[in-house]
């Protein structure tokens, strides 16, 4: 068995990747509509009502490089009280290039205990995503965090 | 067909904070894809997800088709007394389903 | 000559052990060349999606169906104790055929033979849903695939398939698996493709799948044209990746990227 040198392999391998996802005509495709930055800030704005947002407070915890964009693991979390007087209303997360802006609003209160959701989203591309908590005092926080998001390797017909 | 898988400890001390997690078989059909024909295949999400404990809401979350198949959602609350979580899952072409799970607390 | 008989013997040993499955100790579950947040999917029943067809499977087990009107159950009884270790030595020669079958094959010969009910299609829910729920009975066990000496040619023959390169890119399975495992193709890890997981939950595709969509899936990748579903090919390339895979553990239903 003749072996190729290894550099040549190397862009062979690449080519392979690339020529994968060009021949290959699946059965359903996904035409991306571009969300904006004006998307994801108009989604914000729905939610704050144009009031001041705060860094802060907020964490977002997702894999900065995903496994596969289709199901991507995130928490989010409120380093905040959870007392019945004062505690986090809701968290409300979006993203900056799916196709839509919205990913998901958690709607809490003082017996959840603690801030704290997770869930698997879907991610389109190397993006932003950012998390606004509401608290009960009706003032705003946010995170933001980078996500790199690349294809798989080979794309495959529909089973 | 089975649906829903839920995590609720069977007993817990009051004033503990417990963790929930729900994980629903549905395919969370995003509306953005398309058939070789041109045609858009319908969006078929779950868009809202509830949980009571006894009778109560203790937590309701909005989802959009950003979120992956076979949505997995935890989220934590506090034992007070011994009861039934009911959680229910809505969604696109009347997709409704529920499911239930019992704590007893000390 | 004896000098010239030992230079062959040798150049023998070199030529088979370059194409040497890869030995006992180094073998390792792609569940290694995970990410922690993807490992930490499978770890846990109520966070594993592929549990949700288990739990399908579970059901389906106990229903009464076919013009017999017979359940799993009533022959198989508890599939805890029944179906445990059963998984870990698939795919298995069968006498009448005179040929191997895998799990899924196995499932719908008793469906038609026993409970005279049609057959399920390949991918669909039920079938995956009963091939999850009897892999998922020989967690942790130690797959023993292949040991019948009925097997050899099959074995033989699928490991031949697994050699070959084929297709418009000209790969064989062995030139990424045994050759350039733990090296990287445009982003995902390239493992060593032992089939301890399935059916697994892709997190490409979604949903829980079988070891034949994801062969298929390869090989239309190679720009190869994939066997038909239940292909004896298939089959037998299953056989030969499991009995490859002998001594690892089984993890179904696990998640893959």
């Amino acid at each position: 068995m003749q072996q190729p040198p290894n550099s040549s392999r190397r862009q062979f391998l690449g080519l392979a990747g690339g020529a994968a996802v060009l021949g290959a005509i699946p059965i359903v495709t996904v035409r991306h509509a571009e969300a904006t930055p004006a998307m994801l800030a108009s989604a914000i704005q729905n939610v704050t009502g144009g009031a001041v947002v705060r860094t802060g407070k907020v964490k977002l915890d997702i894999p900065p490089l995903v496994e596969n964009g289709n199901t991507v693991p995130m928490t989010v979390s409120v380093a905040h009280p959870m007392a019945p007087e004062d505690h986090v209303r809701s968290i409300h997360v979006f993203n900056e290039k799916n196709p839509q802006p919205n990913i998901a609003n958690f709607h809490l209160g003082p017996h959840n205990g603690r801030a704290q959701v997770s869930t698997r989203i879907r991610l389109a591309d190397s993006q932003k995503i950012v998390a606004i908590a509401k608290l009960s005092d009706g003032s705003f926080w946010s995170a933001s965090v980078d996500v790199v998001v690349t294809l798989a390797a080979c794309t495959e017909e529909v089973i | 067909m089975a649906s829903a898988l839920i995590n609720v400890p069977a007993k817990a001390k009051r004033g503990d904070i417990i963790e929930i997690k729900t994980l629903m078989s549905h395919i969370m059909e995003t509306g953005y894809r398309h058939m070789a024909s041109g045609e858009v295949v319908p969006r078929d999400i779950i868009t809202s997800f509830t949980c009571r404990f006894n009778g109560a809401e203790i937590f309701r979350a909005d989802l959009f088709p950003a979120i992956a198949a076979n949505p997995f959602i935890t989220f934590f609350t506090t034992a007070t007394e011994s009861g039934k979580f009911e959680f229910e899952w809505i969604g696109d072409q009347g997709f409704s389903e529920t499911a239930s799970a019992s704590i007893s607390v000390e | 000559m004896r000098f010239s008989g030992a230079i062959a013997v040798a150049l023998l040993i070199a030529g088979t052990a370059f194409a040497a499955e890869i030995p006992q100790a180094e073998r390792r579950s792609g569940y290694d060349f995970m990410k922690p947040d993807t490992r930490a999917m499978q770890d846990e029943d109520a966070a594993n999606p592929g549990m949700l067809w288990v739990l399908d499977g579970e059901a389906l087990w106990k229903r009464k169906l076919g013009a017999a009107n017979k359940a799993c159950a009533d022959c198989h009884d508890d599939a805890r104790t029944s179906m445990k270790g059963v998984a870990a030595r698939y795919p298995a020669f069968d006498m009448a055929l005179g040929r191997p079958v895998d799990l899924e094959q196995r499932i719908n010969l008793c469906r038609t033979n026993h409970q005279q009910a049609t057959p399920l299609p390949f991918e669909g829910r039920g079938l995956l849903a009963l091939t999850a729920f009897v892999a998922r009975q020989s967690q942790g066990t130690a797959i023993e695939t292949g040991a019948d000496p009925q097997l050899a040619p099959f074995i033989a023959k699928g490991r031949e398939l697994y050699m070959q390169r084929q297709g418009q890119l000209n790969l064989g399975c062995t030139n990424c698996h045994d050759d350039n495992w733990d090296k990287r193709l445009a982003g995902s890890a390239i493992t060593q493709a032992h089939p301890t997981g399935y059916p697994l939950y892709r997190l490409e595709w979604q949903s829980l799948g079988s070891l034949q969509r994801r062969l298929r899936a390869c090989i239309t990748g190679i720009r190869a044209q994939a066997y038909d579903y239940g292909a004896p090919e298939l089959v037998e390339l299953e056989l030969y990746l499991m009995s490859r895979a002998r001594g690892m553990p089984m993890e179904a239903p696990a998640v893959r990227p």
